[in-house]
């Protein structure tokens, strides 16, 4: 394995007067209502960890004010990080100068934001060639590469308009497109949909599949929308009050809450559609025949469903060809009535998780 | 200014019958010992005015030095003269500029500058206003003004913006910076003239300085207030790609700020157009020496035709940057349009320059100033018994009683009296505030002409807004009345300050009433209006609930309107006081004594320089403790949240 | 912004140009073409010459008749300015002022700008005879004989209150910034009187008029040559006889004024380089009757100052002629 992408431990963000101080000391351990009323500071990052592999859809969420913005901020020292290490591509970005981090963030590292932050003065090539004409890139080199990018994201033919004349799914495109722009390594999202409505948000969703398809990035995709984390994410990380409380597959995610906050979290996902057969099989009981069809431990549950239908043997679950266990109709029927309950937008050809 | 709050506000002074005892028990104890102490006391501890305070004589002295200084001392060779010169080069270049264009190459300039910030509409409004300065037959001191104007807010703006720009950025320079910018707007005009003169002596330099500082705190706040609007996620993308501090400020923060900040620039221009006509007291051209001529020759046309002239400029420059701050992006085609309407005007005019005589045409100017005094004089002799009548009534019934009130009251007593209705009205701070000034009056040896001074606020300050208000309320109660209303209040708010001494002259002679009338048709347009948007402001809906449950007009008005339009209502009175005492202060040139008197005394006689800068300083402390007795205004405190900043 | 970095550039650039040791007062050439640019030119070509215009009709009447002759005879353009007395000195010191017309005394302002700053210089008489004093229209003197011995003038202050008085007599000034020692005159004498300004010229002559017309009490400052004295008769209050220093100290004066010779003075700049222009200056003398002339087209004939000028310019060749230039 590489370097990671992204590397984080022990990432503080504290704000307000002499935050520096709370840090090793016990009011660091307080939870964060109480540092306020103590100390009059926030405590809007805590002691976070984790990596993200190149390449990787690497999702945070967490409820509002949890501090998933201010921790993706801090990831290009957006927001000045109070302790901790960070590391880009094996960079130690704390370590970095003014010249330097502005070099990670003209090349390597971009963002799109919730409210999109579009400049309303300009057309929208000039818009998505921003980046570029903030490193001195010149004019017709950065209209051909804007042009180029908005086909990418589908915005042929607006490229005169002024944000304003576009919808909000359209002025996300061009949020988007002004990210990739500059060609970064890893692109980072704020919550980037959570101002559009819920179809445009489906076909956004698609599109950052199918960008990270064709381009292959990096990303770093913040929600609180648990149905938009569990389609884009490879790995999520649960992030409460500050702390990350868990980072796992979405599969481990619902199969194995680390604790009653991340079991709240996930107890309404359907979870015949995230889990696999893995996470039901059981021994073989005495006497139970084990002659029944053969499934790969890492089938979704709801994707089992016809078999166990078909043929009133139990399900043998088999991983690299040994046998781990088996699943009867009892089991698949058992899994699936839980998630029974409103099912997230997700139409059910399209199961979330990896196929 | 339209904060009225949803839920009403508590009245202050609830015309509802008073159910609590405290609620009045208060005021009423404070007022009868007051009265206790000032019959005890009366005539005892009070400050006759001297005019041979030590104060004053260090003064003289101190401009004595800079009076031999001024060719040897490194500050004024190498730093004042400088900036004395700068400031002349620049009115030089841009006057011979202005007259180089010659009048056709100005107004079709204008009319240009016009099309490209509004359209066809704009241009009209600037063709008509140049052309009728012009066929005021005042073209070329209009030109002289003009310059001034432009010189003065050029450099308001060189120095306001990027100043405005800091304090948006920085919380702590505008913490510094607000408070300085408050007393600076509260300053009267005049008391900025002498310092002036000490420093770069008189002449078109001086008044351009003089102006410069007077335009600019609306340039830093409103640059300021715009840049801290700018939307943080916008910034932050910039930041997100790299941008450095330089490039996000110039192509994000002052483009996205720059039609506010465009609205800053119409209110620099507003003021600077404010102070222009006063700075021909120290020797600048223009329109004001032709007002100044009239006021010494009590000739009311020759005095308004030139407040006309300014008016005109004023529309213009006013409805120019107005349309330029509205301006939105537009294609490619609507930009051909403009710049092409723009060039086209000018072009149009610059060629005729050559073609038309040097001087506005003699026969298109139409003489105004004969029928005007014509009748003036029959006002004057047909209304002699009621104006004298009039003049003889406040003067006995109520200025020289508050005076003698004032200023037989021990200095302490007032002192007092002023803390705790100022605690009471604004607060603490503001209480402190108004008190310290005050004693600062006292300690500059200006006590009693302070005093006389704040007679004439006081009474003109009553007049002003009981007029303000009602005029506001009946503007607000009838469309067709607001209608009539608007454009006579708008010319009247333009019109420069010296326009009104003499028409109130030709009706009462001189005196203290003349300042007080004139410092009435000043102020009062400004307390109109506010007191209409307030009443404006009060929401539909609520009004409609009122109608729905029985409310006739009056108790409508009375019991809605009124209190929720509270803010407007003090801020109306703020500015309304605030005004009566820049106006009641030039109100020295037609005899009304005082500290106004102090100060021309003071650049027009040597000996009395002294007294004259301790005058303007006395001025602006006045000033700063009528402002904060009625700061509740400014919605710098409301009645419901703490004071904030 | 790139019109600001312009402009200040353009500023900078001016500055240092000029910034090679300083820079006084008198530099101010930008402001002060002036009149050296006509220094041998003939009557076709001329410069500016900058006249302070202060504020009462009389030195109004002499400037009009002055700058008429400048303009149309010697070809100089005259720009005029407005300002009051002590003021208009400094415009001789800061470039604003070339020439002030009618100068009152003012033997401190002579004392600094020409013995001690050099920077202005004594152009000789204007022929006018300069009275200063306190006057009573003729009734009161007829009703009130001794009133004109200003050691009576307690006797009678109730006539003079006015609501401007604040209970004492009514002793009307003009201009504050006009030559006056009435407030020490006031106190000095020990007299129950108050000095209120009525602001300007017209409106002591409007009140003298009135007083005259309406039989009203009135005390004023008042001065000649003056044209209003040939329309309403007023009389002169006897103050304690002017004797030679008796208003040095301005605070302690308590004689009456002193007969004035009324003067030209100019800056020193054009003395030296006003050329024809400033020997026209000098050479300009008349009588307070031409004065008066002027000053009464001017005022109750309803004639601009260049108007009345070009009538006194047309009926007095002779005189003019001898002020002009060889
Ligand atoms: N500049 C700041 N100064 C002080 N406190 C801040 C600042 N920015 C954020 N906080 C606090 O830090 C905490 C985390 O905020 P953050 O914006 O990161 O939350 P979030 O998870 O992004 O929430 P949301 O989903 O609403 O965007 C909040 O309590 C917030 O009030
Ligand atoms: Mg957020």
């Amino acid at each position: 394995m590489g370097t990671a992408a992204i590397e984080v431990r022990g990432l503080w963000k504290i704000f307000g007067p002499k935050a520096d101080r709370i840090i090793g000391s016990p009011d660091a351990d307080l939870e964060p209502a109480e540092l306020r009323a103590k100390t009059g500071c926030t405590a809007a990052v805590r002691d976070v960890g984790f990596e993200v592999r190149p390449g990787e859809v690497f999702v945070v969420m967490g409820l509002s004010g949890s501090g998933k913005s201010t921790l993706v901020r801090c990831l290009t020292r957006l927001i000045e990080p109070t302790a901790g290490e960070l590391r880009i591509d094996g960079q130690d970005v704390r370590a970095m100068s003014a010249k330097q981090l502005r070099e990670l963030r003209r090349h390597r590292v971009s963002m799109v934001f919730q409210h999109f932050g579009l400049l309303p003065h300009r057309r929208v090539v000039d818009n998505v060639g921003y980046g570029l004409e903030i490193q001195g890139v010149g004019r017709s080199e950065r209209n051909e590469k804007a042009r180029r990018i908005l086909s990418l994201v589908g915005l042929e033919g607006h490229e005169e308009s002024y944000p304003e004349q576009l919808s909000g799914g359209m002025q996300q495109r061009v949020g988007l497109a002004r990210a990739l722009a500059v060609d970064p390594e890893v692109l980072l999202f704020d919550e980037p949909f959570s101002a559009l409505d819920p179809l445009i948000r489906r076909d956004m969703q698609a599109e950052v599949i199918r960008l990270h398809r064709e381009v292959g990035k990096t990303m770093v995709f913040i929600t609180h929308d648990l149905s938009e984390a569990l389609k884009l994410g490879e790995r999520i990380a649960i992030m409460r009050a500050g702390a990350i409380v868990q980072v796992g597959t979405p599969e481990e995610l619902v199969g194995a809450p680390a604790d009653d906050y991340v079991a709240d979290f996930v107890r309404d996902v359907p979870r015949a559609q995230v889990l696999s057969l893995r996470w039901i099989c059981r021994a073989p009981e005495p006497g139970e025949p084990l002659d029944g069809p053969e499934l790969p431990a890492d089938t979704v549950i709801h994707d089992a469903v016809p078999y166990a239908m078909a043929s009133d043997r139990p399900i043998r679950v088999v991983a690299d060809g040994e046998l781990v266990g088996v699943v009867s109709r009892v089991d698949i029927l058992g899994a699936v009535r839980p998630g029974d309950g409103p099912l997230v937008g997700a139409a059910p050809a399209g199961a979330p998780g990896e196929a | 200014m339209v904060s009225a709050p949803v839920q009403a506000a508590p009245p202050v002074r609830a015309p509802a019958p008073v159910r609590r005892l405290p609620r009045w028990v208060a005021p009423v104890a404070g007022v009868v010992a007051v009265v206790a102490l000032y019959v005890a006391f009366r005539g005892r501890a009070v400050l006759p005015h001297d005019d041979d305070a030590t104060l004053f004589h260090w003064l003289n002295d101190a401009r004595d030095w800079v009076d031999a200084n001024r060719n040897s001392s490194p500050i004024f060779i190498y730093v004042v003269n400088y900036i004395r010169l700068g400031a002349a080069e620049l009115f030089t270049l841009i006057q011979s500029a202005l007259t180089a264009l010659g009048w056709p190459g100005l107004v079709g300039l204008a009319a240009g500058l016009g099309w490209l910030a509004g359209g066809w509409r704009i241009a009209l409004v600037s063709l008509a206003g140049f052309a009728g300065v012009g066929v005021l037959g005042f073209w070329e001191a209009s030109v002289e003004t003009l310059a001034l104007t432009l010189s003065a807010v050029l450099l308001s703006l060189l120095f306001g913006i990027p100043l405005g720009v800091w304090a948006g950025r920085s919380p702590r320079v505008r913490r510094i910076v607000t408070p300085v910018l408050d007393v600076m707007q509260i300053m009267p005009t005049f008391s900025y003239l002498s310092p002036m003169v000490l420093l770069f002596l008189i002449g078109p330099a001086s008044a351009t300085i003089a102006t410069m500082i007077y335009a600019m705190p609306p340039a830093i706040r409103i640059t300021s207030l715009a840049i801290q609007r700018v939307p943080a996620v916008t910034v932050e993308a910039s930041e997100s790609l790299g941008a450095t501090g330089g490039q996000t400020l110039r192509k994000v923060r002052l483009p996205l700020a720059l039609n506010t900040i465009m609205l800053g620039v119409n209110q620099t221009i507003a003021a600077a157009l404010a102070m222009v006509p006063l700075t021909a007291l120290i020797a600048a051209p223009g329109l004001g020496e032709d007002l100044i001529r009239a006021l010494a020759r009590v000739n009311v046309g020759a005095a308004l035709v030139p407040g006309v002239a300014i008016v005109l400029l004023a529309i213009v420059l006013d409805r120019v940057t107005r349309a330029a701050a509205q301006r939105r992006g537009g294609g490619n085609r609507a930009r051909a349009v403009r710049w092409g309407g723009f060039a086209v005007l000018t072009a149009a005019g610059i060629a005729l320059t050559p073609v038309m005589a040097q001087e506005f045409p003699e026969q298109w100017q139409v003489q105004i100033v004969r029928p005007i005094n014509d009748v003036v004089d029959w006002i004057e002799t047909h209304w002699y018994v009621f104006t004298g009548f009039l003049n003889d009534t406040v003067a006995y019934g109520l200025l020289n009683p508050l005076q003698n009130v004032l200023t037989s009251a021990p200095w302490w007593l007032i002192t007092a009296a002023v803390l705790v209705f100022a605690w009471r009205l604004s607060g603490p701070a503001a209480g402190l505030v108004a008190a310290g000034c005050l004693l600062g009056v006292a300690a500059l040896g200006l006590w009693a002409h302070s005093m006389e001074t704040l007679t004439m606020v006081l009474v003109g300050s009553l007049i002003t807004i009981a007029a303000g208000l009602a005029l506001g309320v009946a503007a607000a109660r009838s469309r067709w009345f607001a209608a009539v209303l608007r454009p006579l209040l708008d010319a009247a708010q333009t019109m420069p300050s010296f326009s009104y001494l003499l028409p109130a002259v030709a009706l009462f002679g001189n005196g203290r009433f003349t300042a007080i009338m004139a410092s009435f048709i000043y102020a009062v347009p400004v307390v109109a209006r506010l007191v209409e948007d307030g009443l404006r402001a009060v929401p539909g809906t609520v009004m409609e609930a009122a109608r729905s449950a029985g409310s006739t007009d009056r108790q409508l008005l009375w019991k809605v309107q009124l209190p929720m339009a509270r803010g407007s209502l003090l801020l109306a009175a703020n500015q309304g006081i605030v005004m009566t005492l820049a106006m009641v202060v030039i109100g020295a040139l037609v005899g009304a004594g005082a500290l106004g008197y102090d100060v021309v005394a003071g650049f027009a006689q040597q000996e009395d320089y002294g007294k004259g800068l301790a005058a303007g300083v006395a001025l602006v402390l006045l000033g700063v403790m009528l402002d904060r007795i009625t700061q509740g205004a400014n919605g710098r405190r409301s009645p419901h949240k703490k004071r904030n900043a | 912004m790139r019109k600001f970095r312009l402009i200040a550039g353009v500023l900078v650039l001016g500055l240092s140009l000029a910034a090679c040791g300083g820079a006084k007062v008198e530099d101010d050439s930008a402001a002060a073409p002036s009149a050296s640019a006509a220094g041998a030119a003939g009557a076709s070509a001329g410069g500016t010459v900058k006249m302070a215009i202060n504020g009462w009709v009389g030195y109004e009447a002499s400037a009009a008749v002055l700058s008429y002759l400048l303009e149309k005879e010697l070809g100089y353009k005259v720009e005029k300015v407005t300002l009051a007395e002590e003021p208009s000195w400094q415009g001789l010191e800061s470039g604003d002022v070339d020439v002030i017309v009618e100068n009152w005394g003012h033997e401190d302002l002579k004392k600094k700008y020409i013995e001690e700053k050099n920077v202005a210089v004594e152009a000789g008489s204007t022929g006018n005879k300069g009275v200063i004093g306190w006057y009573v229209p003729e009734w009161m003197v007829q009703k009130y004989p001794d009133i004109t011995d200003y050691k009576n003038l307690n006797k009678y202050a109730d006539l003079f209150k006015t609501s401007e008085s604040g209970g004492k007599g009514q002793m009307l000034d003009g201009d504050p910034s006009f030559v006056t020692n009435d407030e020490a005159l006031v106190k000095n004498l020990k007299l129950n009187y108050k000095v209120v300004y009525a602001g300007s010229e017209a409106a002591l002559i409007k009140a003298a008029k009135q007083a005259t017309d309406q039989k009203k009490p009135l005390l004023m400052y008042f001065y000649e040559p003056q044209w209003l004295f040939n329309q309403v008769k007023l009389v002169k209050v006897n103050l304690p006889a002017y004797t030679e220093g008796c208003d040095a100290d301005p605070k302690k004066v308590a004689c009456d004024y002193p007969p004035y010779d009324l003067d030209k003075i100019v800056s020193k700049k054009f003395a030296d380089t006003g050329g024809k222009a400033f020997e026209l200056v000098k050479a300009f003398q008349w009588t307070n009757d031409d004065q008066n002339a002027v000053a009464d087209d001017i005022t109750n004939n309803g004639m601009s100052a260049e108007d009345a000028a070009k009538k006194w310019v047309e009926a007095n060749p002779a005189k003019w002629q001898a002020w002009m230039p060889k």
